[in-house]
């Protein structure tokens, strides 16, 4: 198998005021180059730890990964973060904020006129060219996401690290920018591995879904192969027996080996 | 010059920009409440068209407020004026001010200068220990809230001198400059220099982690996270140190300027005391309340140029 991420017996245990806190253990995770992979689990369980360690935001201590034949030391613009709250600039337009990544990434190389190019290429990419002048508070939550999968993909990265991308949208609005990254991805064969709490968006979207068990200690308890075909349509998956199935398979998981008790 | 006792309340606060505007103009929910109300109605009752309950606009009725607080306050005037014995009325006091301002910028040696005069030399004392405390201040703000272990070492230093009044440094400064005009500067500087340092520490220390993770994610150079992020996110809160001082330098000024003398508004007021001209005493107090409300709402005007929530 041609393994593009590579996650090895990869550990992380946060020293705390009460003591070492162990979030997680054990995990071993392999991605092939343009799959695309969901990582699920109830909160706490550490899913976005993990994907922190992928980003480099974070360093394990346990373990090793490697990503594209290289070790994963740190944080780079090889990986393309998308995350939760858009974290986009305030005081910086659209267009500049994905082009501050573009010009990180390829102003050394490129001229001027290219770097524009690309940053307008990423926001129409993502149906936003129209908003590129406008502040990220002038518009709205589902366009300052798009904006954030716009400056994550323009730096064209190995990988795309989504940290759960849409669970502050509404649940029409994440729908719609569902649809697109699939449609982006399936366009540019991105390798994603994303963060979700939402079964229907993890079975929708992945090639895999790996689910987590609770922390603390946690770690990869089951994963589990979506086969369906491509290209998905929701509305014809909501009837299909196997999307059906396999929703089910990840909810049993969710809610009965690893129920959690209301908090 | 008689000693005085002088007493100054000095108030550096570390105050956190002022809060994101993100809840609407409470009137334009009203509004917006009414606006639907009479909707509502018309549509229930479709005869009476263009008919609208009439309604006082929110600036009105806000303007009426204050001129009416303003007409108590000059009624209360009057009323000590009369029984008060030495105090001048309103109407004394509006005719000296028609006189002084009529010709605001007359001079007639040192001593003897238009109110003109008086306000611009105290607002350049202030502009000048401003200018400094803000070129020393918030460099040493950022350098402070960015390194841990400096921070440290600053804030026995800071925690101590900053309640001192500025006026105990004012000796300090005659001994350092031989003069009374930089001595009255660097009052102003150190009494600028707290709130500057202080709330442009804690803007970098408030910088939120999401926008510093964009900037590990993209490696960013440490020029591009200055300009790009560091700055524009620190920007609200250097503004409001910057309120904050000049507020409390044009308090300072005042204080100072009766101390070391010369031209100013400060001293001018101790010169009509011993003038006892108390007309002109009074016309200084509103001259130098309308002074400070001015750069006030200047500086909050910039302030919410940046203000990006």
């Amino acid at each position: 198998m041609d393994k593009y991420l590579h996650i090895e017996n990869v550990g992380m245990t946060f020293e705390t005021k009460k003591g070492p806190f162990v979030a997680l253990t054990g995990i071993g995770l392999a991605v092939k180059k343009g799959e695309f992979v969901s990582l699920i689990g109830h909160s706490g369980c550490g899913k976005s730890t993990l994907l922190n360690l992928v980003a480099g935001l974070l360093s394990p201590t346990a373990g090793g990964m490697i990503l594209a034949g290289r070790e994963i030391a740190g944080p780079g613009p090889d990986r393309g973060v998308v995350f939760q709250n858009h974290s986009l600039l305030p005081w910086l337009s659209c267009h500049s904020n994905v082009h501050l990544a573009v010009e990180r990434v390829f102003g050394a190389v490129e001229p001027k006129a290219k770097l524009k190019a690309r940053t307008q290429a990423a926001l129409e990419m993502v149906g936003l060219a129209h908003a590129a002048d406008k502040l990220p508070q002038e518009v709205s939550g589902g366009m300052k996401q798009r904006v954030g999968i716009a400056r994550a993909l323009a730096i064209e990265p190995k990988m795309l690290l989504l940290d759960e991308p849409f669970g502050a949208l509404d649940a029409l609005t994440r729908a719609t920018l569902q649809d697109e990254l699939i449609r982006i991805v399936s366009n540019t064969g991105a390798t994603v591995l994303m963060v979700t709490h939402d079964v229907d968006e993890a079975v929708l979207l992945s090639d895999r879904v790996v689910m987590m068990t609770n922390g603390p200690a946690a770690t990869i308890g089951d994963v589990l192969e979506v086969d369906l075909p491509r290209p998905r349509e929701r509305l014809a998956l909501a009837t299909n027996a196997r999307y059906i199935h396999l929703r089910g398979r990840v909810l049993e998981f969710l809610y009965h080996r690893q129920a959690k008790r209301a908090a | 010059m008689s000693s005085i006792a002088l007493r100054k309340k000095d108030a550096f606060a570390v105050v956190a920009p002022p809060a994101p505007a993100s809840s609407p103009h409470p009137s334009a929910a009203a509004l917006t409440e009414s606006a639907a109300r009479v909707a509502a109605r018309s549509r229930a009752r479709p005869a009476p068209t263009g008919y609208r309950r009439a309604q006082a606009p929110d600036w009105l009725l806000k303007a009426v407020a204050s001129v009416i607080g303003f007409a108590l306050f000059v009624c209360a005037w009057a009323a000590i004026a009369k029984f008060g014995g030495r105090i001048p009325g309103p109407a004394a006091v509006w005719d000296a001010a028609v006189v002084i301002f009529s010709d605001p910028f007359y001079q007639k040696g040192p001593n003897d200068q238009g109110i003109g005069w008086n306000v611009l030399s105290s607002l350049k004392r202030v502009g000048i220990g401003f200018g400094l405390a803000a070129l020393v201040g918030i460099p040493l703000g950022f350098v402070i809230g960015r390194f841990r272990f400096l921070s440290d070492m600053a804030a026995p230093i800071i925690a101590i001198l900053k309640p001192v009044s500025p006026l105990a440094w004012l000796p300090i400064g005659l001994l350092l400059f031989k003069a009374a005009s930089p001595a009255a500067i660097y009052a102003i500087f150190i009494c600028s220099l707290w709130p500057m340092i202080i709330n442009t520490a804690v803007g970098v220390q408030q910088v939120p982690q999401d926008y510093l993770n964009v900037a590990r994610v993209l490696n960013l150079s440490e020029w591009k996270v200055f300009t790009k992020i560091l700055f524009p996110a620190v920007l609200p809160y250097m503004i409001t140190g910057v309120r904050l001082s000049i507020g409390i330098a044009w308090l300072v000024i005042v204080a100072a300027e009766m101390l070391t003398g010369g031209v100013g508004i400060g001293f001018w007021v101790w010169d009509e005391w011993n003038n006892l001209k108390v007309e002109h005493i009074i016309i200084a107090i509103f001259t130098i309340g309308v002074v400070g409300l001015l750069l006030e709402q200047m500086l909050m005007l910039v302030a919410r140029r940046f203000n990006y929530s």
